[in-house]
């Protein structure tokens, strides 16, 4: 048997002995949250270009568990939105991720996202942390695929550190308090 | 081509019905009452020679400076037959800015109106459905008359310090 080249996700710190390991329940969920992201793909402009990129085999986001895209809110849990968000694209945005179940988590990609970019305008958003919380920036107009795959990580670090029950914690209820969120 | 039209428009609507008559890329431009708007169109299309029965655009626009006449719109005809452009201009003042709708005869207009409803308040008298088309629904002013700046008033990023300003 010659060595694998294949490499695999590193076990968590835990307890090792011959024939059993033993650690906490949430890092072994974490693990395994961290490396099956489901993405969903909220790409309205050019960014979103980059993230087909980003998905296609050259950058490939398989190679980090996120191959699965979900197109539908309710199995997703990387909200991922790429382009400039117009006022009027504002609650749609709002209700794809209540519709989101939880773990659920954001990334916004490039300045449109985060800012407004060069938009300062009536028409657009000035970034999507007005209407949703956002875990993860990702700034470039646009940023290159090697920059949202090194937000895609960031995002998959929070997961893994992240306790199951975030959603029960008062911060976060007070988070998602703030922006009028049940 | 251009000539036979104003003489047209003037036998019909009188001398002083046509006015602020100019070319530009060789494309006749007038200008006329908001009383005379929709006979003129109605005019134009029905002519036996001229037939202007396609409407390429219809825009809104906006003068601070010129009192009295401070919002128009435009109407950009055009002949398919002759392959003739012109376009129409009419003002209003802004405290009034109540224009006939053409929805009767270009369907195609409902939309162009409610544009131009949208971003300038101009008012189109008998349109079936003049509400916002672009804009959000909840937004309370209309945003391409120049008393309101273009940038987002609510940016906070934009700090002077930053900009070296």
């Amino acid at each position: 048997m010659s060595e694998s080249s294949v490499k695999i996700v590193e076990a968590p710190e835990g307890v090792e002995g011959q024939g059993f390991f033993a650690t906490s329940l949430d890092s072994l969920v974490g693990l395994a949250r961290a490396n099956s992201l489901w993405p969903l793909p909220f790409a309205t402009s050019c960014c979103g270009i980059e993230f087909m990129s980003t998905m296609a085999s050259h950058y490939d986001i398989g190679r980090f568990g996120a191959e699965r895209l979900s197109f539908s809110a309710r199995q997703a849990d990387v909200l991922m939105v790429m382009g400039t968000i117009s006022k009027k694209m504002g609650p749609v945005l709002k209700q794809v991720y209540l519709q989101m179940a939880e773990p659920r988590w954001v990334l916004s990609v490039g300045a449109c996202a985060c800012s407004g970019g060069i938009f300062d305008t009536y028409s657009v958003l000035q970034g999507i942390d007005r209407i949703i919380p956002v875990d993860v920036y990702v700034p470039g107009c646009p940023p290159r695929p090697e920059q949202i795959l090194d937000g895609f990580m960031e995002i998959q670090e929070l997961a893994k550190k992240e306790s199951t029950r975030r959603r029960n914690t008062p911060e976060y209820k007070a988070l998602l308090a703030s922006y009028g969120i049940e | 081509m251009n000539a036979k039209i104003i003489e047209a428009l003037q036998a019909q609507f009188g001398e002083d019905g046509v006015y602020g008559i100019g070319e530009s890329h060789g494309i006749l431009q007038v200008t006329t009452a908001v009383e005379n708007i929709v006979p003129m169109i109605h005019f134009l299309y029905a002519h036996p020679v001229f037939k202007f029965q396609f409407l390429t655009d219809l825009a809104g626009i906006h003068f601070p400076e010129a009192k009295g006449q401070e919002l128009g719109v435009i109407y950009h005809l055009h002949s398919l037959e002759n392959n003739v452009r012109l376009w129409i201009k009419v003002y209003a003042p802004i405290e009034a800015p109540n224009f006939p709708t053409i929805t009767d005869l270009f369907a195609t207009a409902n939309w162009m109106e409610r544009e131009a409803f949208d971003f300038y308040g101009i008012i189109f008298e008998g349109h079936p459905n003049l509400i916002r088309i672009l804009n959000m629904d909840d937004m309370d002013y209309h945003p391409m008359r120049k008393e309101y700046p273009l940038e987002d008033a609510t940016r906070n990023d934009k700090i002077d310090e930053l900009f070296g300003r």
